[in-house]
């Protein structure tokens, strides 16, 4: 078969197919990965799907661009994939559209036949210890979209020059990002798109040696063999492990066998604490310490610096069975201090809540059977909410990889699907047009995909002064008038 | 109203196509079978078109005995790969040796991801080797390879990263499943869905 004839047979079944379908409007809160998934998925699956994709920032692609580390250029070439998601001739990007303040979820639903939420997770899980409001304590998000230009945390200012060592409390992919990104040579980070003023201010940075700790063991640490593979090759650094901490029990042994990547993690920790080298008195030499079975009691405040943070009290934990093949860390009544200037908490994202939407606030996820939103209970009894569907971290919570949002806007999209055979979506809505005349009613400075193609163009082009993929625009004003600029 | 936009949209592709001119082969199997099991739908000639440039750029997973494959190009020697979709469907492709399994998929328009465009970085692109005969005549798959498969989506023991794996003649006939968010599959015993 040509391709001539291959077009022809195209036409053709657009010819016959074309007295269907009915058009079918979705908009989709939030445009990271399981937002593209989801839109991506819809229009494979449905010629009448008509779909809107809003963001409350200006940019696109959510955590790709302000989560990801910007020394991970190969995790964010998944932006072309949405990029041609975006550019479909049945999808549209609108961002600096908020939902709960430019619109009501109310208003949304009246609108669209279908309404996907996909806005993630912007907020963190507390410990709840005493000490937590001090100064220099940040949350690992505040300090990624700090240094990875999100315009809400650009002027954060993050104190790095009062001690050489930092404090990372939890021990997954998060902390081993923040960890990387403190210790790594500046040199290293001058040629990737990190935010300029966290670039200056990490080139400025004293911290030397950065410690993360974990309740569990090595057995149970939730982070990835790239991330660690890649810490273990940082020029000039060493790895710190307790041997101790790493003999394993028959418990652990179980969990290794029941699970590849713990017995991979195990091995690789392993491997790194045998190559730790003894100390050499290099001024420059970076130290990254792994401290097991640990769990932070209260944080401690400065004598010297009011209000300012100089160290973590931790408490000293054993492994109990939870069942299952499970273990939890239980505290053991021993203290001991660590004393630093500076404290990320990379302990967990939350979802935020916002009105009119049933919220599991002990979870920090809406309730949903396979993405359809579930009503709170009345009587035992819950409801799905019509038409209203979550995806990503706000159905499953602030876990997994961006790959893994593939799969929950399969599902997710399934579940729509059923939903329109079982032919739920009867009445006719305005979609876009009606949310057009809503956004110019309020005016509101909505930035389309050509905004943002303006916006990506003249990152592209300042990175290229420098010597860097791009040079992100990191204040609101500064993305909205590059977005409007002609 | 609606119609007369569907024609116009099936009028630009005749244009885009008649562009690219007679390079390759996408979507030719496409045609011949239902896509998806909710509703008939179109083939994405938009995205077609930037995963041209992706082949063209990564020319490490072509080999030299694996030219792209031209218009009537018998000289270049084929094997059969089965991919098993998400609907259990078996859909047999033509593969030239040298040729990755995720270009491959991509060349007939299998609906295999590809995030991070082959550089190892995602797990999009896993696939289930079904037969644990062929696994075994399969290189070892790299840490590097290894350390994406643990994050990978239903994991199987058989599982590998369609990036990864090269057609070679002994893959002739091997089947690859495509793992599926509303689906298990196992290796052994595994009975397609009839659908």
């Amino acid at each position: 078969m040509s391709r001539r004839y291959l077009a022809r047979y195209l036409v053709s079944r657009y010819f016959s197919s074309s007295v269907s379908p009915r058009p079918l409007h979705v908009c989709i809160v939030g445009s990271g990965p399981a937002g593209f998934y989801t839109a991506d998925k819809l229009l494979k699956a449905h010629e009448g799907a008509r779909i809107d994709i809003i963001d409350r920032l200006p940019t696109p692609f959510g955590l790709v661009r302000s989560g990801v580390a910007p020394d991970h250029p190969e995790t964010k070439i998944a932006i072309n994939q949405f990029s041609r998601v975006a550019q479909h001739e049945r999808c549209s990007f609108y961002g600096n559209v908020k939902l709960g303040s430019d619109l009501l979820l109310s208003e949304l639903r009246d609108l669209y036949h279908v309404v996907v939420l996909a806005y993630g997770a912007e907020s963190d899980k507390d410990l709840g210890i005493p000490g937590e409001t001090l100064s220099g304590i940040y949350s690992a998000r505040e300090f990624v979209w700090w240094y990875n230009g999100h315009p809400d945390y650009s002027s954060l200012k993050p104190d790095l020059t009062s001690s050489d060592t930092a404090v990372i409390l939890g021990q997954g992919n998060v902390a081993l990002d923040v960890a990387r990104i403190l210790l790594r040579p500046t040199t290293e980070l001058a040629s990737t798109d990190i935010a300029r003023h966290a670039l200056s201010a990490l080139e400025e940075s004293s911290i030397r040696k950065v410690f993360l700790v974990g309740r569990r063991g090595p057995v149970q640490a939730a982070l990835t063999a790239k991330e660690l593979r890649e810490v273990l090759g940082i020029k000039n650094m060493h790895i710190r492990i307790k041997e101790t901490d790493l003999s394993v029990t028959p418990a652990d042994e179980e969990e290794m066998k029941n699970s590849r990547i713990r017995k991979r993690i195990y091995e690789l920790l392993s491997k790194a604490a045998a190559a730790a080298g003894t100390s050499e008195s290099d001024p420059d030499q970076r130290e990254l310490h792994f401290v097991f079975f640990r769990q932070p009691d209260r944080f401690l405040e400065s004598n010297e610096r009011k209000g300012h943070v100089s160290g973590v009290n931790l408490e000293k934990t054993i492994l109990e069975s939870a069942g299952s093949g499970k273990q939890l860390a239980v505290g053991t009544g021993e203290f001991e201090d660590l004393n630093c200037s500076l404290v990320l908490k990379a302990i967990g994202y939350k979802s935020v809540p916002i009105n009119g939407l049933p919220f599991d606030h002990k979870k920090g996820v809406v309730p949903n059977v396979r993405g359809r939103v579930v009503s709170q209970p009345v009587e035992g009894l819950s409801q799905t909410e019509r038409g209203l569907y979550v995806c990503g971290w706000l159905k499953r919570g602030p876990v997994g990889i961006i790959a893994t949002n593939l799969y929950c806007a399969e599902e997710t999209v399934g579940s729509i699907s059923e939903d329109i055979e079982e032919g739920v979506f009867t009445s006719s809505k305005e979609g876009s047009k009606g949310l057009m005349q809503l956004l110019e009613k309020r005016e509101v400075k909505k930035v389309d995909f050509s905004g943002w193609e303006k916006v990506d163009a003249k990152e592209k082009q300042m990175g290229s002064e420098r010597n860097k993929p791009r040079e992100k625009l990191v204040t609101w004003d500064d993305l909205l008038a590059a977005a409007a600029a002609n | 109203m609606f119609g007369h936009r569907i024609s116009r949209s099936g009028s630009a592709i005749v244009k885009q196509l008649a562009r690219e001119g007679y390079k390759s082969t996408y979507g030719r199997r496409n045609l011949q079978r239902s896509y998806g099991h909710y509703l008939p739908s179109l083939p994405m000639v938009q995205t077609r078109t930037s995963q041209e440039a992706f082949f063209l750029k990564n020319h490490r997973f072509y080999t030299a005995s694996a030219s792209t494959p031209e218009e009537g190009d018998e000289e270049t020697e084929k094997i059969t790969i089965i991919f098993v979709d998400k609907d259990g469907e078996e859909i047999p492709v033509k593969v030239p040796i040298g040729m990755s399994v995720l270009e491959a998929a991509h060349e007939n328009d299998i609906d295999l991801e590809g995030a991070c465009e082959a550089s190892l970085a995602c797990s999009t692109c896993h696939v289930i080797v079904m037969d644990t005969e062929y696994y075994n005549k399969l290189e070892e798959p790299t840490d590097e390879e290894n350390d994406m498969l643990d994050l990978a989506f239903g994991l199987t023991e058989t599982s590998r990263l369609g990036c990864q794996v090269i057609a070679s003649p002994e893959l002739d006939g091997v089947h690859l499943a495509i793992p599926s968010a509303t689906r298990n599959f196992a290796v052994d015993g595994f009975v397609p869905k009839p659908h």
